[in-house]
């Protein structure tokens, strides 16, 4: 057995004791009318340094919500966003008209104790002076945020997501068991790691409902697979296809349990919904299910339009970071939280290694194990949360996307206390 | 652990089916658990093939969890494939008709080989 990497992790300390990775400024539009003024704002940020060192260069972050109707999920998420431990100061563009509550918005986030700064293009005087208003007010936040101090962050502190997205007949033996494994590493150094995609999941629930912590949340695992099943058979959508065969997958189980893969052996600890925060729940470190499907008859079409959708559902529940595996090959990264992409196809890797930060189709030349992959994934980890950036970061990549959803509150069974599970241990 | 063959993948170590890593043609010698043995099919990238001798309705573990079970006697190395394993999963449509998600009594945690 190698040991781990030692990890010198220094985050930024916000307000309700959370740690960020990252010192981003996060600028969003209220409303689409709102987007092109709010993405010229942060174009402004691309390419040029600020304050005479790297801080501006890949910091100023376009987020957003294009509907003009409310939606309490929306509000949410928006909450979870702009307070996310990766952000530390924002700009709310609004056109002036719209339906999402800025005002509130900006207290929210004042109260977390970072600066806020609205700009309403109705009233500022149109295009030009909201774009030159918001620039302004970013330059000298960011000197600002400069001197944020930093402070010792322990594994026990990150919060890591994982998704799947381009997968092909190698995601599921080599990129997916590998994060797998890197889950289990963090997750006995105290971490909270988050998987997801209940429409993935079927076939899996019996087992899930194994690992779960308690009996009432095995059942709600169960409950909650269910609910994806219904949701997608509703929409025409989701189920073993023939071509799968090809690739050597036999069975719908065995295809899910691919994806299942990358929630590694940990017991489960809860079932949280997009913008539920472990730590905010009272809840430590362990392995949580995402379930974001929404609750009640399909209103809003597909539950998660793109992978992005999932990775900003992540995000807005506390992950710092999430892990992406791809055999065909993805290149995304996420506004305000690092990704990392795990490469399941060796042959993907040779084409496209400038977007891949980890090779797992090493495993199926021979030159890599399961297990030292799943290490080397935990070392790339460390790194990016110690700062180093991964290669979407370094891309450019601040892919965002959010839509209409609903869902209902979980209930307790969701989030069983500890003392519960000493009970039931 | 006994030595397993490079070419091929022990995703679980409850698991008796073993993934190919590379393709392997009917007649390869690969090693199983220490155990030279001589592939009686074709194994394609990402296919299975039997870690033990298997019986008719042996469950098959694979990640750690039932996939479902094989219809005919399979021996080691055998390929398991459409032809001889099938699914134990219910498809989500007759959820609609009140039926249940097919419970796995002998769950296979730890199967005996």
């Amino acid at each position: 057995m190698t040991t781990l990497p030692q990890s010198h992790i220094r985050g930024y300390l916000r307000r309700d004791g959370r740690k960020g990775i990252r010192n981003h400024v996060a600028v969003a539009y209220m409303v689409e009318c709102a987007h092109h003024v709010a993405r010229e704002i942060v174009l402004n940020f691309r390419h040029q340094k600020w304050g005479g060192g790297v801080a501006g260069i890949g910091q100023v972050h376009l987020i957003g919500f294009p509907g003009c109707f409310p939606n309490a999920y929306a509000e949410t998420m928006m909450e979870q966003l702009l307070t996310h431990p990766n952000v530390g100061a924002v700009v709310l563009v609004s056109l002036g008209c719209e339906s999402m509550n800025k005002h509130h918005l900006a207290q929210f986030v004042a109260d977390s104790g970072r600066p806020v700064h609205t700009v309403t293009i109705q009233e500022t005087g149109g295009t030009r002076k909201s774009i030159g208003e918001a620039t302004e007010w970013i330059v000298s936040t960011i000197k600002e945020l400069e001197r944020t101090k930093s402070v010792p962050m322990g594994i026990e502190e990150l919060v890591i997501g994982t998704i799947c997205g381009g997968s092909d007949g190698t995601s599921g033996i080599t990129a997916n068991p590998a994060v797998g494994r890197s889950f289990d590493l963090l997750i006995e150094q105290g971490a909270t790691c988050i998987f997801e995609e209940t429409g993935e999941l079927v076939g899996c629930e019996y087992h899930m409902k194994n690992r779960a912590v308690t009996p009432e949340l095995g059942e709600e695992l169960v409950r909650c697979v269910a609910k994806a099943a219904h949701y997608y058979t509703v929409l025409g959508h989701g189920s073993f296809a023939v071509g799968n065969a090809s690739g050597g997958l036999t069975t719908m189980e065995e295809k899910s349990l691919g994806a299942y893969a990358k929630s590694g052996a940990s017991p489960i600890r809860g079932i949280i919904k997009p913008g539920e925060v472990p730590s905010q729940k009272g809840l430590g470190g362990g392995l949580y299910l995402l379930d974001v499907v929404p609750d009640g008859e399909p209103r809003f079409g597909f539950p998660n339009i793109s992978d992005n959708a999932e990775i900003v559902e992540l995000i807005a529940c506390g992950c710092h970071l999430t892990l992406f595996t791809t055999g065909r090959g993805s290149v995304v990264g996420s506004a305000l939280a690092p990704v990392i992409k795990v490469c399941a196809n060796p042959e993907t890797y040779d084409r496209m290694r400038d977007d891949m930060d980890i090779n797992a189709g090493r495993i199926l030349n021979g030159k890599a194990t399961l297990d030292e992959v799943g290490r080397e994934i935990y070392t790339s980890v460390i790194r990016v949360a110690e700062g180093a950036r991964s290669l979407s970061e370094e891309l450019g990549h601040q892919e965002f996307i959010l839509g209409y959803k609903q869902f209902e509150p979980s209930g307790p069974a969701c989030f069983p206390s500890d003392q519960r599970i000493a009970k039931v241990a | 652990m006994t030595e397993l063959d490079k070419r091929l993948i022990l995703l679980s170590p409850e698991d008796n089916c073993l993934v190919a890593a590379a393709d392997l043609p009917a007649g390869s010698q690969v090693l199983i658990d220490g155990e030279q043995v001589t592939l009686p099919h074709t194994v394609y990238l990402g296919h299975k093939c039997a870690r033990y001798d298997l019986r008719q309705n042996d469950k098959i573990i694979k990640y750690g969890a039932a996939i479902g079970h094989v219809t005919v006697d399979s021996p080691i190395g055998e390929h398991l494939h459409l032809h001889n394993l099938v699914s134990d999963y219910i498809p989500t449509y007759t959820h609609e008709a009140g039926a249940q998600f097919v419970s796995h009594p002998s769950h296979p945690s730890h199967p005996s080989p």
